[in-house]
């Protein structure tokens, strides 16, 4: 079995706040192969962005600090390296895509500039050579006139296009592993298919491999490889997208598929949703985070945290009873 | 049943002045251009449509909150657009919204119990403090918290109990008309579920009729009845909730339904898909002709040119595309 592009083993990340410590990612482990989209989903606090930010070594700190694990890329432990060693991955070997494309941007450089700027830092290029291979980022993005457009401010561009330059920008150093934190959130539906397609395409042409972190069940169904559920900072379950969605084994996985609408669910029905509210990190319980919520919770879910166990195959879940 | 509401043409313009001294207008947003459907009483009417489409500005002026530039809003047989203002404190007791923002549509100085209870005492509805409480206790029970926390803050609460409490304080009044503007956007994934359920049930023992705007289809086919699609501050299709799922014909409607990952691998990866070319124009710049001839996989000659009106085809299914008529 080729070794995976990233493997993140026992991560914990924390926080801490006015009302105490926050454990936002609580000892999770996981991997991503070669060419292979792997989506993380979760909702609010469930830790999923705290996870991006961590493998990038972007947490702030304080208040934040990675306390426990290990983040193998590339034969090295990402958390062991200096920063200036961070510095020359980022944006070449590791590329990121954030949500919102206008506070991720530089507001007063042109989008030519930003684009070309990693390939000067991580290639040695001349800015001549630079610009040049901006223009054709821009053109493999699917933006017209791509030369005129390298002296395009990002407040003259909509947001379709401020996020295709920033795709433009991770890729511009051909990086082995994308992180697209909710890439298409904050776009309208029709501009996300294109976005998302173009990405997908893109990734797979190159065999970069990616991390999608998003809270739309629907963008995991249609673009993730394998999937990684988390909630209260830990994953509850992982394995191939179709076995999620077909067979889900956790019981707040299978909570969130059964209380989503679908196109043809049957609207007369009230949706079976998920009773109570997301946990409060820094007060999570001693054991299960779903165990409050949970219709199968028992004392022992209560009492002690379940470990990841296997269902099938490449499929893991942390629960008790399912 | 009858029309409880019947929008006639309406058209929403905002100018775009510039100058400090000696303004001048020199262009206009056409926000909403033209938009015409009616709701009958105990239904729900979904709204659907990219950023843009003029939906929300729809339902703020179906809530007299904002000035018209042309056409007529019918409640109950009234013109809306053409009330005073003793004429419009009367219709805000028929008529009333829930908002997108859970943390921006409630007053953090106030105590739950008069956020919910502000319109009754506007209103001059609670003879007394006795029975202010115990309205403002129902109105809580209605939507699944407790009369306990009316003493408390709005910012004690989550995302999800503060739309409940939104919705209490819509209730207040008992209005006949509920305008629900992205009730549940903002709300994590699995508490839509829970908001989605109150409205329904609310809907069901309240015999209230919605205008439910919202850019989630799955959401909106849910709880409507009939759906009305637009864009660019146009209706340009609007059917019941069967057809338009079963039967799209507007290319813009199909597109967007295309364009809707379901939460389903196999169905994902088996469908076809239509993927539209560029992006929303502007409605300061309202192309030509059919204003979605520029993005259209359909488009003909006759499309940049002229304007389709609304043909309608079959039993409450009408669409304004030239393939139709």
């Amino acid at each position: 079995m080729a070794t995976p592009v990233l493997q993140v083993r026992n991560l914990t990340t924390r926080f801490k706040t006015e009302r105490g410590v926050v454990t936002a990612v609580d000892n999770i482990s996981f991997e991503v192969a070669a060419g292979e989209t792997l989506a993380i989903v979760g909702e609010s606090g469930s830790g999923k962005s705290v996870t991006s930010m961590s493998i990038l070594r972007l947490i702030p700190s304080p208040p934040g600090r990675i306390e426990n694990g290990e983040i193998l890329f590339d034969g090295k432990d990402l958390l062991k390296l200096s920063e200036d060693e961070m510095r020359a991955i980022r944006g070449d070997r590791i590329a990121m895509i954030f949500q919102d494309s206008m506070s991720s941007l530089n507001p007063s450089i042109t989008i030519g500039k930003q684009i070309a700027e990693p390939i000067t830092l991580h290639r040695n290029a001349s800015w001549n050579e630079a610009y040049e291979k901006a223009r054709d980022l821009l053109s493999m993005v699917q933006i017209p006139d791509a030369q005129s457009r390298l002296s395009v401010y990002p407040h003259q561009f909509s947001g379709g296009m401020r996020q295709r330059s920033m795709i433009a920008m991770a890729l511009a150093c051909q990086p082995k592993l994308i992180i697209a934190d909710e890439p298409t959130t904050a776009l309208d539906v029709t501009v996300q298919a294109q976005i998302l397609d173009l990405l997908k395409d893109l990734t797979q042409k190159a065999q970069t491999s990616m991390i999608l972190i998003t809270h739309d069940m629907g963008v995991v169904a249609r673009y993730a490889d394998r999937v990684a559920v988390m909630y209260g900072g830990r994953i509850v379950e992982q394995g191939p997208a179709r076995e999620i969605f077909n067979r889900p084994a956790h019981p707040y996985t299978q909570g969130l598929l059964a209380s989503i609408p679908r196109i043809d669910s049957d609207p007369s029905k009230p949706l079976p949703a998920i009773e109570g509210m997301p946990p409060d990190l820094s007060a999570l319980p001693v054991g299960c985070a779903f165990a409050p919520r949970c219709p199968k919770a028992t004392r022992e879910c209560e009492a002690s945290r379940p470990a990841l166990a296997k269902v099938s195959e490449g499929h893991l879940k942390a629960c008790f009873n399912t | 049943m009858e029309d409880i509401l019947k929008v006639e043409d309406l058209q929403i313009h905002f100018p775009v002045m510039k100058g400090v001294v000696f303004k001048k207008q020199v262009a206009t947003v056409k926000a909403v251009d033209g938009v015409s459907f009616s709701v009958k009483r105990g239904e729900t009417l979904g709204v659907v449509g990219e950023s843009g489409c003029g939906k929300s500005t729809t339902g703020l002026a179906l809530m007299h909150m904002l000035e018209t530039t042309g056409g007529r809003i019918m409640f109950e047989g009234q013109d809306v657009t053409s009330f005073n203002r003793s004429q419009v404190k009367q219709f805000r007791r028929r008529v009333q919204m829930v908002y997108q923002d859970p943390y921006g549509s409630l007053n953090p100085r106030m105590k739950v119990k008069d956020i919910i209870g502000e319109p009754l005492e506007v209103h001059g509805l609670a003879k007394d403090r006795a029975q202010y409480d115990k309205r403002v206790a129902e109105l809580l029970r209605m939507v699944g918290l407790l009369p306990d926390m009316a003493e408390r803050y709005a910012h004690e609460f989550s995302g999800g109990q503060r739309q409940r409490i939104g919705i209490a304080r819509a209730l207040a009044l008992e209005p006949s008309l509920i305008v629900c503007d992205e009730p549940v956007s903002a709300l994590d994934v699995s508490i839509q579920a829970q908001v989605i359920n109150i409205f329904k049930d609310l809907q069901k023992r309240l015999g209230l009729t919605y205008v439910f705007i919202a850019h989630d289809l799955a959401v909106v086919r849910h709880i409507s009845d009939r759906i009305a699609v637009m864009y660019l501050g146009r209706v340009v299709e609007i059917a019941s909730r069967e057809d338009l799922y079963r039967n799209p014909k507007h290319p813009y409607t199909q597109a967007l339904l295309s364009a809707v990952p379901e939460v389903d691998v196999d169905a994902e990866h088996q469908k076809k898909r239509i993927v539209l070319k560029g992006e929303i124009p502007s409605p300061l710049r309202v192309p030509s002709g059919c204003r979605f001839h520029t993005r259209c996989p359909a488009a003909m000659d006759k499309c940049r040119t002229h304007d389709p009106a609304m043909s309608q085809h079959g039993e409450g299914h009408a669409v304004a595309c030239h393939l139709y008529t």
